[in-house]
């Protein structure tokens, strides 16, 4: 090993590295992919870290990333060191505070994981659309390829604000560098100090803000003096590409790295160049090296500083002998002449050469072309594409590379056999699940690697977008050279399978190489297990004469007492395996690895960890691969048979991860994709199912109503329904006196359910003969899989019940509804689904639902499959999801829209009264619309007028035709988490509710950030631990439904189903009913309380946070004002038991006594404080008598 | 009036100690237990299996969710150190031994030899005077044999006898075979004192919900009866101290125990329901027994009622439910006409 110093971490950790050390004051705001770089920050403030000026920086967390860029801007004003992280929207947020910090030459770096911008969908991944979207604040855009560049640049780029005051993005690819992990040498703290500029630094504090010196800025200026102004800045601009090479210079001369702002590599003769930025340079660079060690001409100029774009450095970094150019961008500019890179490229090049800077005689072939949009993979294949496309005598120009566009057919093909890689490298890659800690492993063993020899690592990890049972997929590489492929491994000679189950959808030895090793975890021995392979698996290792090693890994782990976790133990195998390190000597890194990684959390983790270490060996097995392929078995489909044929052609691809494949055709112009798709996807996720006992059940529809996944459903029926039924399909007598003589069926979608056991903990029905038995218990999913499969089928061809005869106010009666929102996404035993079903039950076929960016926005809409459903009659709920922020007013917007429209639509059928008949305008016109009875009269209406309308030719009848079914009331719900309606989206949620529109807000209270990981919002209980609270949160949650109430025209509702789950069903039928703003705070539990909600316990958790009084039950209900009632009717009872008792229940807030013991007793204690207050206030408020008569409160606008 | 006494080596200045609870956990109430008179504090239990689980639950609940999905790969800062030993408890000694004067007695339950040891040395280093050794164990294993369960009990002590210096208690079960056999043989294995009894958390069952319950019901003078007899059996044969615990509500609670033999009463329920103040009036009340009966000390009553001391050994061995029932006064046509 070499002096110098390493460190292994991924991009947003090496920035935050620097970040943290130079500057004073972080304003941060939760977004993908930045989050990690302001967790980091406020972390290390929370252990009182000290920066290198000295001093703790001050990290606030803001609501938003407009409020973080305005709180930075006042902290620049006032000359403060200050810096910001974000992507994306985040970035797009900041845009109005980035023209203003630029124009008033305030020196600060934004540090931006390149993030693709939401169009027709969102993406978290990386492209550059969001710095293409800032490339005229006036910041300088100074970007970085890899993770060591991204932490050199975040010093530079520091360095260079202070003496430029040019405010600078420092931008790198989301996911690819930011979460990319990477051995890289660390800057030693004395040279990013003295590349500081204290005189420059020193001027930035004199021109601050002060009553001691005063100045004004943010003038209003008119046109005889801003034209002027504008220009003023100039010199500032002209002078900063200096200053940035200059700093470059210094740091090369100090660190031994060289930067240029424009970098090329590649043959000095190079006729061919490619031009581009960001982390795809690392592999232009990589095909370059490779292509000129084939003679090819070729080279690549690396764009750093693209804003100020130095015209003359750009063309005097070009070689004399290029003739063709290809600058590829990795975003799109609908409808321009070109992406941004090319023009500036053009620009450059043709005033370049008219000024005769640079070496180039005369203007070679320039086209442009698009890679890499949202992460998708470039690779040396794509970049040979490229050049390949510049020899070719026409050149494809505007072409994108890495997809198959059959509809422009921009495209240009590429042989994704084409590999770079030498034999140096070792390349493994690693199928784990989420849960079975395989990502945790693998950047265990980059670290040992990277820091335990001289060889280079790194490790790039895929990513499920499902929430429960995801896979992960590890990329690994190391060698004794720079690793600079910035693609996923397709040639690998390591390849393991965590989980046996993934064998039956996925070729996972597809990338094995000839002679690779594959190692399987499997429950089969090394003599059984051969058999049980598919056939593609056995060809694959067949045909590649691959090593095969298995281990019964969980076998192991439950002998070490580590339960489903194997990771240790994989890593292990690993290590043995791939010869990286001597056997001996990686073991024996492994157990240090584990005592530093684990020490902290006490020694029986350490133990059990150690324990599974030494249980390995002896279990892992070499499987002699026999000559021949005896296995007929073939891959199961990503979607099931009977999908239809898009759904099994596109939808069905993207749910086996092969959506690289899907030509650009299969896509939706607009984005808009078809609902009730989920429920071909049959993912067997559940090792036990609940299973229903119908002598013990009770019928109380509790296990329907909290099924978070729409799995156990009841449906009532004509006994005579009951022919043809599966042998084993249950049924039983209906209890309800209301449904006598028909058969009740409880059945349970096998192949859906997630195993939660929620229905089972939530279940009141227990057997008299043995009192652990309830009416529902959880079995083995396997042996029932197939009979359950033929009884789930039949159960759904049963009839549902006329949604007239439900009672809705009653949960037995009423969880006989459809549930139109199913097998989701979202996490196993998640607390925000239960909510969001009771809703598609309630209202889903006359639903409209703007859902703000979330965990819901994720689980509700990300591809493949939809959980929207459908009834009998196609009518489901209609989804959209615009933003984070303007979720209400998005809402808004519907309800406003629908209203015009029925108005309007009213009025041409007043108008249309001789063809309609005035019975049918009246009924239609008039009707009343409270009840199920009532919408289906006037959807019975709305089919006559259809009907009399067929065929008319008049202008109003055709103006009609369009909008008629907006005369049957639509329902709107506006839905969102708490970061959402606390936090970011509050000034358009208080506006909207202020509107008096009737629209329903229901806010999924998690209480923190979970989509994003688990960050503070305003809604945090105090003492919880979260990241931006590390210390655990001091303030008090905020009481959004008390200042809700303070209008006195919202209803206002505090639920929490796993407590209550008949009054969270009476506040959703009373909000929607209110012809007015409602809004429903909902709490659910989240995986991100540190609590096992996938083994049943959410319910639990909220009847406990019911009970000690820290959530309390209430509606608030403007009718009640009206009928000379106290509106306010406080559902829940004094508290039954101390706060604590409930706090210690969950890992947020018991982390903090293991952590800081005396903070947590302080928070605790006001925690409980907090609880009784707000009962007394609340108990006062219920109790109140309205004097005087009060005035009836209604809506204020119709 | 001398109300001294010594117990394991340690001198006190009255039989009056406070008894492993909840009052323990806050110094505050530790002062108060001192100012009103307490003469020693055993303190809560420091179990070494709640820290494993509690070790393993942090890592569980860090680790559940982790990398699994690319927007949130975590849900928890990365807290660079969390206490999950017995760094609070120890931290709790030394707090303790700055704020009151009265000695310390620390109490630990182990569920490994290692942990017994381990524990056991950090806790005299905490600057406790004194270890009770909280043996908590209900052998349900029917393979487990009454010997097993014996040599498990000198097994620990004889493995923290080793480890420490300062005297070290066993609090024991009455359910042995043979409890004189087991407490004779730990006195010779190096118990410097004995404690009888423990009183276990029974489970109850509620009946609405079909659930088992586990509660804690604070005891009653009837408790203090079997102490009592194992007690007067033991004083004066063995070389251990002997502490009472149990049912000692009252000052005649205290006065009969030490009568028995104990060289110290230890109190529970009583400071429980009543307060740490409550060792005053038991305090005043026994003074004042003391006096009226003419006692000057302490000292002079201790193991007067003892075994081998009263008028009658015999009523420590035999079977007084028969005695009883042959005095009653026994009418066959009386219950015959009821």
């Amino acid at each position: 090993m070499s002096n110098k110093t390493y460190l292994t971490v991924d991009g947003n950790e090496a920035v935050a590295y620097v970040s943290y050390r130079l500057n004073e004051v972080m304003a941060i705001y939760p977004i993908t992919p930045s989050s990690p770089m302001g967790e980091w920050c406020d972390q290390w403030a929370s252990e009182g870290k000290r920066n290198l000026w000295d001093t703790i920086p001050s990290v606030v967390a803001m609501q938003s990333e407009g409020g973080a860029a305005g709180a930075l801007h006042g902290a620049l004003q006032t000359g403060a060191l200050a810096n910001t992280f974000t992507a994306s929207q985040g970035l797009l947020l900041k845009i109005p505070n980035m023209y203003k910090i630029a124009g008033e030459l305030l020196p600060t770096v934004f540090h931006i994981t390149a993030r693709t911008l939401a169009t027709h969908a969102l993406s978290i991944f990386g492209d550059h659309s969001d710095i293409m979207a800032v490339r005229q604040t006036g910041f300088a855009l100074l970007g970085s390829a890899s993770v060591q560049e991204a932490m050199d640049l975040a010093l530079i780029a520091q360095a260079a604000t202070f003496k430029s005051r040019v405010p600078f993005v420092h931008f790198f690819d989301g996911f690819r560098t930011s979460h990319e992990v990477q051995k890289i040498q660390v800057i030693p703290d004395d040279v990013m100090l003295s590349m500081m500029d204290l005189e420059a630094i020193q001027a930035h504090r004199n021109r601050a803000m002060s009553p001691d010196r005063p100045v004004l800025r943010g003038t209003a200026q008119n046109p005889d003096a801003f034209f002027q102004g504008r220009e003023a800045c100039n010199p500032f601009y002209d002078a900063c590409p200096d200053i940035v090479q200059q700093v470059m210079d210094e740091f090369a001369q100090k660190v031994g790295r060289t930067y240029q702002l424009f970098q090329y590599v590649g043959a000095p003769d190079a006729e061919r160049i490619v031009i581009l930025m960001g982390s795809g340079c690392e592999t232009a660079h990589e095909t370059v090296d490779y292509l000129v060690g084939k003679g090819e001409k070729v080279g690549v100029l690396k764009v750093r500083l693209y804003r100020p774009f130095d015209m003359k450095r750009f063309i005097e970094a070009i070689p004399a002998s290029v003739q063709k150019i290809a600058v590829l961008d990795r975003t799109k500019e609908p409808g321009a002449a070109g992406e941004p890179l090319y023009q500036d490229c053009i620009a450059a090049l043709y005033e370049g050469l008219a000024k005769g800077w640079g070496q180039l005689k005369t203007m070679p072939k320039v086209i442009g072309g698009r890679y890499g949009l949202s992460s998708k993979e470039f690779t040396p294949a794509m970049v040979k594409a490229v050049f390949d496309n510049l020899a070719s005598a026409q050149p494809k120009e505007h072409f994108t590379v890495g997809i198959q566009d059959d509809v422009s057919q921009t495209s240009l093909p590429f042989d994704p056999e084409f590999s770079t890689e030498g034999d140096q490298v070792v390349r493994a890659m690693f199928y784990g699940l989420g849960a079975d800690g395989t990502v945790g492993a693998n950047k265990n063993s980059i670290k040992i690697i990277g820091e335990g020899t001289d060889n280079y690592a790194q490790g790039y990890f895929v990513y499920d977008s499902k929430k429960s049972g995801s896979m992960t997929v590890s990329h690994l590489r190391f060698g004794p050279q720079e690793i600079r492929s910035t693609y996923l491994v397709s040639h690998a000679n390591f390849v393991a399978c965590h989980q046996p189950v993934f064998l039956e959808r996925h070729k996972v030895t597809q990338p094995l190489i000839a002679g690779g090793i594959f190692l399987l975890n499997t429950p089969y021995s090394k003599d059984e297990v051969w058999e049980k392979l598919p056939k593609v698996i056995q060809e694959d290792l067949v045909t590649k004469r691959a090593k095969f090693y298995v281990i019964d890994a969980i076998k192991v782990a439950h002998a070490s007492g580590m339960g489903g976790r194997i990771n240790t133990i994989m890593q292990v195998c690993f290590f043995a395996l791939a010869g990286v390190l001597p056997r001996d000597a990686a073991i024996e890194a492994i157990k240090l690895s584990i005592k530093k990684t684990y020490g902290k959390k006490g020694e029986e983790v350490v133990r059990k960890n150690i324990e599974a270490v030494d249980n390995t060996l002896a279990n892992l097995h070499e499987v002699p691969v026999p000559g021949v392929v005896s296995s007929t078995e073939s891959l199961a489909p990503g979607v099931t048979k009977d999908a239809p044929a898009y759904v099994r052609e596109v939808l069905g691809k993207l749910a086996l991860n092969l959506g690289d494949e899907l030509p650009v055709s299969v896509f939706p112009v607009d984005g808009s994709f078809p609902t009730a798709t989920a429920r071909y996807e049959k993912r067997n996720l559940a090792l036990e199912i609940p299973v229903w006992d119908e002598k013990i059940c009770i019928q109380c529809g509790k296990c329907v109503a909290i099924c978070p996944h729409a799995t156990i459903r009841m449906k009532v029926y004509d006994p005579k329904c009951l022919e043809g039924a599966p042998a084993t399909f249950k049924s039983t007598d209906a209890r309800n006196p209301e449904w006598k003589g028909l058969k009740y069926t409880l059945q349970v979608a096998a192949e859906d359910c997630t195993g939660c056991a929620l229905c089972v903990d939530v279940c009141p029905a227990k057997n008299k003969q043995e009192a652990r038995l309830k009416a529902i218990n959880m079995r083995p999913q396997a042996p029932l899989r197939l009979d359950e499969r033929d009884n789930w089928n039949f159960f759904l061809g049963l009839p549902e019940m006329d949604r007239r005869k439900i009672k809705v106010t009653q949960l037995r009666s009423q969880q006989i509804m459809q549930p139109l929102f199913e097998f989701s996404g979202a996490c196993s035993g998640c607390g925000e689904t239960p909510y969001i079903k009771m809703l598609s039950q309630l209202f889903g076929d006359r639903l409209l639902i703007a859902n703000a960016t979330g965990c819901s926005s994720i689980y509700g809409g990300n591809l493949p499959t939809t959980p929207y459903a459908q009834d009998a009659c196609g009518r489901g709920p209609a989804w959209c999801n615009s933003l984070f922020e303007d979720n209400a007013e998005f809402g808004l917007g519907f309800r406003v829209s629908l209203d015009k429209q029925k108005e309007f639509a009213a009025e041409l059928v007043k108008k249309l009264a001789p063809v309609l008949g005035d019975d049918l305008v009246d009924g239609i016109v008039n009707a009343v619309q409270q009840d199920e009875t009532g919408i289906y009269d006037q959807r019975e209406r709305v089919a006559a007028l259809k009907q009399k309308l067929q065929g008319a030719t008049s202008h109003e009848a055709k103006l009609l035709l369009p909008i008629a079914d907006t005369l049957v009331k639509r329902s709107v719900w506006i839905i969102g988490g708490d970061g959402w309606a606390y936090d970011i989206g509050y000034g358009g949620l208080d506006h909207v509710l202020a509107s008096g529109r009737n629209v329903n807000v229901l806010v999924l209270d998690t209480e923190v950030y979970s989509n994003t990981g688990g960050q503070a919002s305003k809604a945090t209980p105090r003492g919880a631990v979260a990241k931006f609270a590390a210390g655990g949160k001091p303030l008090a949650k905020k009481d959004l439904g008390l200042i809700c109430m303070t209008y006195g025209n919202i209803y206002v509702a505090s639920v929490a189903m796993g407590a209550k789950d008949e009054h969270t069903l009476r506040a959703f039928v009373e909000a929607e009913s209110y012809d007015g703003p409602s809004i429903i705070i909902a709490y659910s539990h989240c995986i991100a309380h540190g609590v096992a909600i996938d083994m049943g316990v959410g319910a639990k958790q909220q009847k406990a946070l019911v009970d000690t009084g820290q959530w309390l039950l209430y509606r608030f209900d403007p009718r009640r004002a009206g009928r000379g009632e106290n509106p306010l009717q406080l559902d829940s009872s004094a508290a039954k038991a101390k706060v604590q008792e409930y706090l210690l229940t969950e890992n947020r807030f018991k982390m903090l006594t293991k952590s800081k013991p005396e903070e947590a007793k302080r928070l605790f204690e006001k925690a409980q404080t907090d609880a009784d207050l707000r009962w007394q206030f609340y108990a006062h408020l219920a109790s109140r008598k309205l004097e005087g008569g009060a005035e009836p409160v209604t809506a204020l606008a119709k | 009036m001398d109300l001294t006494t010594s117990y394991m080596g340690l001198k006190l200045r009255s039989p009056l100690a406070a008894a492993a609870s909840p009052l323990s956990e806050e110094i505050a109430t530790l002062r108060q237990l001192e100012d009103a008179g307490a003469s020693a504090v055993v303190l809560y239990s420091l179990f070494e299996e709640q820290l494993r689980r509690e070790s393993a639950e942090l890592d569980y609940h860090l680790q559940h969710g982790t990398e699994s999905f690319a927007e949130a790969l975590s849900y928890f800062p990365e807290i660079s150190e969390f206490r999950t030993g017995p760094e609070d408890y120890l931290e709790h000694i030394e707090k303790a031994k700055q704020a009151v004067k009265l000695p310390i007695i620390a109490s630990l339950n182990g569920s490994t030899l290692g942990g017994w040891t381990a524990y056991a040395k950090q806790i005299q280093q905490a600057g406790a005077d004194a270890l009770e050794l909280n043996i908590y164990s209900i052998p349900a294993d029917a393979d487990a044999t009454a010997a097993d369960v014996e040599a498990m009990y000198l097994d620990i002590l004889k493995a923290v006898k080793k480890e420490v210096t300062i005297p070290v208690a066993v609090k024991l079960s009455p359910f042995f075979t043979n409890f004189a056999n087991v407490a004779h043989r730990l006195a010779q294995a190096g118990a410097d004192g004995l404690v009888l009894f423990n009183r276990f958390y029974q489970p109850d069952i509620d009946l609405e919900n079909l659930e088992v319950k586990p509660n804690v019901l604070l005891s009653t003078p009837m408790a203090m009866r079997l102490p009592l007899r194992w007690i007067a059996i033991l004083y004066g044969r063995i070389s251990s101290s002997l502490a009472a615990t149990s049912g000692i509500h009252r000052a005649s609670d205290a006065l009969k125990m030490l009568m028995a033999g104990a060289d110290v009463t230890m109190l529970c329920s009583a400071l429980l329901r009543h307060g740490p103040g409550h060792i005053t009036t038991v305090e005043r009340d026994m003074v004042a027994w003391l006096e009226q009966h003419e006692y000057e000390s302490v000292q002079q009553l201790k193991g007067s009622l003892s075994q081998k001391n009263c008028d009658d050994p015999s009523s420590f061995e035999r079977a007084q439910y028969m005695r009883a029932i042959s005095t009653y006064p026994y009418d066959p046509n009386q219950i015959a006409a009821a």
